[in-house]
């Protein structure tokens, strides 16, 4: 229950930190609210960016997929991210900015209507986009209920927990909007990264030192490709680097790059982000293999038998005592339980309040739906002209609380499993929207069709995936179903770590065709480019 | 802008490494996996060379908006 104590203090300084940074001024009263009047300083801008791109899967499931699949994860999700996200900000998230500046925009869909002079279209992309969002921000709701369930024991029931959870990052978002909530992003990046390193220094000593944990489990028979990337296909891992396209394109993310007060502000974030990235995910990553070697810590020989058994006789079992082998086997607590059973009270309160801290990640999610549905739904349509800028951000607070209490119902009442696999292939859509992006800041001859071909694209694709990988359960490690074959050659196929196309992620074919879509479209629709005067606008030197 | 796409695509190369694929050692520091100590130091070598191209070819035409 203590535990559960230092959660709720947490969740108290959390609170205070998002109320009292409340506002900021700005040209507008929404620009205050909205955008913390695109005033954030550089430390702030920093480690508020740095904590939107981190989620709960940051520190506990990169050390669940690492404990599984070996040091691979660390290539897949975080050097990849640390040169594709600082690279798009030095490249895209600075002419964010300064079309921000300019033009006033406060959200891509407005860029996009600008861009392309266009109405309606920017609405399908507006809807396209929010869905895309909203399984984060039901995710986040469960993963608070669940971990307060946890911590407390069972005292504080899911639903309560879900509702506490709920009501603080609602609190702070209502009360703080943007400035608000990206101090509280700072402050858990701090305690993120004070983690990792302290996490380390005391289970390597608990465990007696890495040295000869990593000796041993490389002259393991089955723990030595733990150490290497054997269980990853090379095509795999080439796929996955196209993910973190996803964060140039994620809304909040570039809402987030129009509140820096300096174009400066920039230079130290992107210098800096792939130092903070490492110095979160190596922990995590690192500590995950090692907990392989952990057998003295029952709950985590638990898993290690469970996962023998799967190898051993996993061909030979029926799918329901596979997927309960497979849950029973599953890493995505190994580092609570290494810290149960190596660290002392205090280091487990802290991780109980970082571990809140992955969760309560959806408040960035949240403020960017408001200020989307604000700015691109309820101003575009003359909501704002005619009731006025205040009544514009008391409209976004109702959106916040809405969004909550819907968030919150359907997470009471439907299977996590639906929301794990809609944030999985979230990513991929927001990834297959990049084209849309790089063709609206670098090529003159986009149009507006080309960009809803990529849109609408998007959204079938990532339908038709989710499906697939809905219905057709996975099969046993090492083997594949084919779920569709052209002129005898295999093209989709389901596998334990997902849907395939050719061997490859979704994510590939997915951003490759919408890029196509984007190029072809646009060259067939000439007569759709938008006026001199737009085009001047956005390529002066062009012009 | 040219310039940073390119030291992009060539770190992209740097990522896709198969060289140390099926290489557990030597390990680095006495505990870390060579192919996690590759990453770890490509890491930091992206860091390097953002801090270079932040010098050298940072936008300067759009600070005019500020």
């Amino acid at each position: 229950m203590i535990p559960a104590i230092v959660i709720f203090i947490y969740l108290g300084i959390v609170l205070v930190i998002g109320i009292s940074n409340r506002g900021g001024a700005g040209k507008s009263e929404a620009e205050g609210y909205f955008l913390a009047g695109r005033a954030l300083g550089p430390a702030v801008f920093l480690l508020s960016l740095v904590g939107t791109n981190m989620t709960a899967f940051s520190i506990l499931g990169a050390s669940g997929h690492a404990f599984a699949n070996g040091i691979v994860t660390y290539g897949l999700m975080a050097s990849a991210s640390a040169l594709v996200i600082p690279f798009g900000l030095f490249v895209i998230g600075t002419r964010l900015w300064a079309l921000g500046q300019r033009r006033g925009f406060m959200t891509p869909v407005q860029l996009f209507r600008d861009r392309w002079e266009m109405g309606h279209i920017g609405t399908v992309i507006f809807v396209v986009q929010a869905v895309l969002l909203v399984p984060y921000i039901i995710i986040a709701v469960m993963g608070g209920g669940t971990v307060l369930r946890t911590v407390s024991n069972g005292v504080v029931p899911f639903w309560l927990g879900g509702a506490i959870v709920s009501m603080v990052v609602m609190g702070y978002v209502f009360f703080g909007g943007m400035r608000g909530t990206a101090w509280v992003n700072a402050f858990q990046t701090t305690l993120f990264l004070i983690f990792g390193a302290v996490a380390v220094t005391i289970i390597g000593r608990g465990m007696g030192g890495f040295s000869g944990v990593m000796a041993s489990l490389a002259e393991g028979t089955g723990t030595s490709a733990l150490l290497t990337r054997e269980r990853i296909s090379p095509l795999y891992f080439f796929s996955y680097s196209f993910i973190p396209l996803s964060s140039l394109t994620f809304p909040h993310i570039a809402i987030f790059c129009m509140t820096a007060k300096k174009l400066g502000h920039f230079k130290k974030t992107i210098v800096l982000y792939p130092i903070c990235m490492l110095l979160i995910w190596l922990p995590s990553v690192f500590l995950g293999v090692a907990a392989n070697r952990a057998t003295d810590v029952p709950a985590i020989e638990a898993k290690l038998e469970a996962r023998a058994t799967l190898a051993t006789e996993g061909a030979t079992l029926a799918p329901p005592e596979q997927a309960a082998l497979r849950v029973k086997a599953g890493g995505d607590d190994v580092i609570l339980r290494l810290v149960e059973g190596y660290a002392p009270f205090w280091l487990a309160a802290l991780l109980g309040a970082a571990v809140m801290a992955a969760v309560m990640a959806s408040d960035s999610q949240i403020l960017a739906l408001s200020t989307m549905f604000t700015e691109d739904i309820f101003t575009f349509y003359g909501g704002t002209s005619r009731f006025g800028g205040r009544v514009q951000v008391q409209t976004g607070r109702v959106f916040i609380v809405l969004i909550t209490v819907v968030a919150y119902v359907i997470a009471l009442n439907t299977p996590q499993s639906i929301f794990d696999i809609a944030t999985q292939y979230a990513f991929a859509g927001y990834a297959s929207l990049f084209p849309l992006v790089a063709a609206a800041l670098f090529w003159r001859g986009s149009t507006k069709w080309g960009a809803l071909a990529s849109t609408v694209w998007t959204a079938l694709a990532v339908i038709a995936v989710a499906v697939v990988q809905q219905n057709i359960p996975a099969p046993a490690p090492g083997q594949a179903i084919t779920v569709l074959e052209l002129g005898g050659q295999v093209v989709v196929t389901r596998a334990v770590q997902g849907t395939l196309v050719f061997g490859l992620l979704p994510v590939v074919p997915m951003t490759l065709i919408s890029a196509v879509l984007m190029v072809a479209v646009s060259k067939l629709t000439p007569g759709a480019r938008p006026g001199a005067g737009t085009l001047r606008t956005y390529f002066p030197a062009a012009a | 802008m040219v310039p940073t796409l390119w030291v992009a695509f060539l770190l992209y190369l740097l990522h896709q490494d198969f060289w140390f694929w099926g290489t557990a050692r030597p390990l680095v520091f006495g505990f870390l996996p060579i192919g996690l100590a590759y990453h770890a130091a490509y890491t930091l070598t992206i860091a390097g060379v953002l801090a270079w191209l932040v010098r050298a070819y940072w936008p300067n035409h759009l600070e005019g908006h500020e």
